[in-house]
Parts: structure tokens; C-alpha cells; sequence
């Protein structure tokens, strides 16, 4: 398996070599990949330095100027510290872009806070009309990068180090359905699924995976809802999608456990996998939350 | 351009009609600083300098104007009825609910409004892409983004005038309309923070037509320019 971020700089740099109209613009971070690329393209093909506020707008006037821009710096300064120019320089100038931030929730977890960005997602989740992928193996990095490329829309790619063991089609607005059962529904989100199909196994529910989680697949959720029980698991914020599953099921008596990285600062070094633990998203984690969710359901442990 | 839109095209008009186009917005003949601080630049831009107008508003190889410095638009919907962008009928009802014009101008509402702005700090960025972007796809037209001197003081912009000094982006050309607004103001400071970062820069009187017109055509090899066009002090 091929780490996902260094798959993303590959497939960028293919995409510039492909296509004239592409245009790579990234602030110092992930530099170590994009030389080759840089020299032969040097006007597509551009590092601002560290100037984040700068990078967003300048894919955003790459647009204006008729280019599909890839943007990419590490989730926490792309999304988080240049957010006015995100909603701003593409969404109100009507323009479109590919944002791709790195790092996710925890893969940098020995650098603290200041590299942590869980909150990437429901940032995001603010704007309209921005397709989110939450990509979840490198195949499906590349396969969302492509896709996002070759429309014209607005696109933002989470890039993450924690992969699941298989791969999945990227299809925009449709969640694959790898388990039907009798009792609740798991949507499991990107990198979170291995935990999730862990944690599950020999109870009888549904799991449905979701690397691209906006749009949000409302139609298979109703479609396979057995019983009126859904669990969300979300490698960012808690809950980013929980206003999603009420849309869905607004005439629908219903119970929803919505997990994710809890919103305090648990001020913790360490490893990406640590930090998985101590926000229950690892499979002990999941089960646990389970466990207490459907207590006295007929869908608990079998056997 | 066919004979038909030649026939549909709005009677051009002069400088002498500004006021009176500004007056359809302000209801009176007062005009506030901040509107008025920018009309000669925005008028030399359009009748002088700009390679763009209504019939080639979608044209790759136009020239871009991005006003940056969104605040206090009605010069600029003045100058865009006076070419021919925008009918004068729009005027009147400006920043109602149904107006396509509001206090800060909306690219997705206005022809020929290439960027939607309000928020200060933007502008000269997204330029320094256009610029970026015109210059990848082997086009000659230029980006000319008009910003306020108070509007400097935004951070963002500081980042834009080092990179394209560093990139040499000579399809760029920021104007300063200073008229000394900035809270934190060192009159004649602001050229020499873009020479230092390696433009070519120009100070003229932003009254003076003809002194504007020579700076903002200059286009200097391998360097982006900037001229500050200096008016009446806002607090005087």
C-alpha cells in the first residue's frame, strides 16, 4: 500500500504533466515531491512560501484566469487560517478549485494543536456547494483527485496517513453499502471503516462506507435503515454530519450516536493511532460506544 | 460587433457625465471621499488604458480591472454605465433588495465586474494569480488592481507584493489611491515598500489624467509596477 499523501503529489504532478490547464499551487509543505514537476513546469507549478492566505486567492485567481487550480498546504493552515479566502475567492467569486489539505485530525499528532485539524471538515461543511472527500485508502486519494480535477466544480480532498486494507470507487453523492443487517446503521467515514467493519463484526447491522461524505448519500441511508438506529463514525469534529441524518430522517422516529474527535484539547503528543484511542475511534472504542448505544437491542453481540 | 448590437449598444458618455451618473446613486450632487477618491483612476482605466470593454467582456485575452477596494463603488458603476457595461436605469434603486448593484460589487451581478470585493485584502491575491494564470496560458493581457491605502494595511497584501516581486509578474500593476485614510499612516511610505520588494513604482497626482495615463500603461520587463496615485487627504 502506497502512503496516501505521497500518491496525492504523484497524481498532482501527473495531472500537470496531462493537462494544460492545470495549475499546482502549494505553500513549502509537501515540496519534497513537487521538484521534478516544478522545474519542467515552472509556470504551473508554484510554492508561495509560506504565505497561506496568499495561496488560496492565488488558486483562486487562477481560476479567474480560466485554470484549474490545485491547491494543497497542510488542512490546518489551508482550511483553517485562509478561511475568509475559501469562501471568498472561490465560492463568491463563483469559480471553482481543488483544495487539498494534508494532515488531517492527527497524523501529525507529535506536533500538538497548532498541527491538528479536526475541525477541517465542518469548516467546509459551512460553504455550499463543495464536494468533500474523506478518502479513506491511497487509491481512492487519487481516484478523488482526478475525478475533482477534471470537473469544474469546487472540490476539497482530506488527505490522511491512516488507510483501511481495501479500496472503494469514488462516487460523489453515492455511500457503498457493504453490510445489510436487521438491526442499526454504522456509516463509517473514510480511514475510520477498518475500525468500524472491527468493531461490528458478528452484530447484525448495516455498515455503509462513505469516502466522499457532501453530498450526503441520504437516499442509501433510508434505503437500508432496518431499524430507526443510525452511528455515524467521523475521522474529524463529532457530529459534522448529525444535521445530515435528521434532514434524512425528519419523519423518521429516531435514534443517532454521532462519534468523532471530541472539540476539547486534550493537549497530547505521541502517535496518529494514541490519538484514534482517545477519541474512541479505534475498534475497542467503537465497540464500546456500541455497546452502551443498542444495550438491550436485539442486535447486540450474536452468539 | 453586428450592426444590431452596434444599435442596442448605450450611447458612450464622457468624464462630464460622471457626476451626474454618481448624483443617480446619491440622490444629491455630495459625493462621499471614498467614492469619489477613486473616479479619475477608474476613468483614465476605462477610457485609456484598459483593452476591454461590454463587447469583450468575456474575452480571454482582455485585460482584467479588479477593483479590490470594494468599499464605496459608485465611481466605479458610474465609470461602468459611462462605458457601457451596466444601463443607467440601474442606478436609482442601487443596494436594493432587486439591484444587481450593492454597496460592494458582485462579479456574478455586474457585467464587466470582474471580481466580487468588500472585504479588504483580497483583491491584489486573486490578482497576483490572474496574473499567474494569464501568463501560464501564453496570454500578453495585464492585471490592474486598484487597492486603498488604508486597505494595506491588511497583511494579505504584504504577502502578494513579495511573491510577485519575486516572480517578476510584469502583466501586474497595482494602483494606491492613498488619500492618506490609514489610521497608522507615514505619508510617502508606501512606494518604497513595494521598490524594496523589487516593482517598479510610480508617483503621481491621481488627478492628473495625463500623469496617471503614462504610469499605468508603463510596463517594465521583468518587474510588476505600482503606482500611487495620490489624492486629497480623506480627513483633511
Amino acid at each position: 500500500m502506497s502512503d496516501p499523501r505521497q500518491r496525492f503529489a504523484q497524481t498532482a504532478a501527473d495531472l500537470v504533466e496531462e493537462d494544460l490547464s492545470v495549475a499546482l499551487v502549494y505553500a513549502e509543505i509537501s515540496g519534497q515531491y513537487f521538484g521534478d514537476v516544478e522545474s519542467r513546469h515552472p509556470d504551473r507549478v508554484v510554492n508561495v512560501g509560506i504565505r497561506e492566505q496568499l495561496l488560496v486567492n492565488v488558486g483562486a485567481g487562477l481560476a479567474l484566469a480560466g485554470m484549474r487550480p490545485i491547491v494543497h498546504t497542510f488542512g490546518s493552515f489551508l482550511v483553517e487560517r485562509a478561511f475568509e479566502q475559501i469562501k471568498l475567492g472561490f465560492g463568491h467569486q463563483d469559480v471553482g478549485g481543488v483544495l487539498v489539505g494534508s494532515g488531517g485530525s492527527f497524523d501529525i499528532a507529535s506536533g500538538g494543536r497548532t498541527h491538528q485539524a479536526p475541525g477541517d471538515v465542518p469548516l467546509m461543511d459551512t460553504l455550499p456547494g463543495w464536494t468533500l472527500h474523506v478518502p479513506g485508502h491511497a487509491d481512492e486519494v487519487e481516484d478523488s483527485l482526478r475525478l475533482a480535477v477534471a470537473g469544474d466544480g469546487r472540490e476539497y480532498v482530506r488527505v490522511v496517513s491512516q488507510q483501511n486494507a481495501q479500496a472503494f470507487p469514488v462516487r460523489p453523492g453515492r455511500f457503498h453499502v457493504l453490510r445489510r443487517g436487521s438491526g442499526a446503521t454504522v456509516v463509517a467515514v473514510g480511514p475510520t471503516l477498518d475500525a468500524v467493519l472491527e468493531a461490528t463484526r458478528g452484530r447484525d447491522v448495516s455498515v455503509l462506507y462513505a469516502n466522499v461524505v457532501r453530498p450526503f448519500d441520504s437516499r442509501t441511508l433510508r434505503a437500508v435503515l432496518a431499524s430507526p438506529e443510525v452511528v455515524l463514525v467521523e475521522p474529524y469534529l463529532a457530529g459534522t454530519s448529525s444535521r445530515l441524518v435528521a434532514d434524512a430522517l425528519s419523519d423518521v422516529p429516531h435514534r443517532l450516536l454521532a462519534l468523532g474527535v471530541r472539540s476539547e484539547e486534550i493537549r497530547r503528543y505521541g502517535t496518529a493511532r494514541q490519538h484514534v484511542a482517545a477519541h474512541g475511534l479505534d475498534a475497542a472504542g467503537i465497540r464500546r460506544s456500541l455497546d452502551a448505544f443498542l444495550v438491550g437491542r436485539g442486535d447486540g453481540i450474536a452468539s | 460587433m453586428t450592426l444590431l448590437t452596434a444599435l442596442e449598444a448605450p450611447p458612450e458618455r464622457s468624464y462630464d457625465d460622471l457626476p451626474r451618473l454618481m448624483s443617480l446613486m446619491t440622490g444629491d450632487e455630495k459625493h462621499s471621499a471614498a467614492a469619489t477618491s477613486t473616479l479619475d483612476v477608474l476613468w483614465v482605466l476605462y477610457d485609456r488604458v484598459l483593452r476591454v470593454g461590454p463587447g469583450s467582456a468575456d474575452d480571454p485575452a482582455r485585460d482584467r480591472f479588479y477593483l479590490s477596494k470594494g468599499h464605496g463603488p459608485m465611481a466605479y458603476y458610474a465609470v461602468l454605465t459611462a462605458k457601457g457595461f451596466i444601463p443607467e436605469a440601474w442606478l436609482p434603486r442601487w443596494a436594493s433588495y432587486d439591484s444587481p448593484l450593492g454597496h460592494h460589487p458582485d462579479r456574478v451581478l455586474v457585467p464587466g465586474v470582474e471580481i466580487s470585493s468588500g472585504s479588504l485584502g483580497h483583491g491584489f491575491p486573486l490578482a497576483v494569480g490572474t496574473a499567474l494564470g494569464l501568463r501560464a496560458q501564453g496570454l500578453t493581457s495585464r492585471v490592474v488592481v486598484l487597492v486603498g491605502d488604508a486597505e494595506l494595511d491588511e497583511g494579505s497584501n504584504h504577502e502578494a507584493v513579495e511573491l510577485a516581486g519575486a516572480l517578476g509578474l510584469d502583466n501586474l500593476t497595482v494602483v494606491v489611491v492613498d488619500n492618506g485614510s490609514s489610521t497608522h499612516n507615514r505619508p510617502g511610505a508606501i512606494a518604497g515598500r513595494f521598490v524594496h520588494e523589487g516593482w517598479h513604482a510610480a508617483v503621481v497626482d491621481g488627478r492628473d489624467h495625463t500623469a496617471l495615463e503614462r504610469a499605468l500603461t508603463a510596463r517594465i520587463e521583468g518587474r510588476p509596477t505600482v503606482v500611487v496615485a495620490e489624492v486629497e487627504e480623506k480627513w483633511a
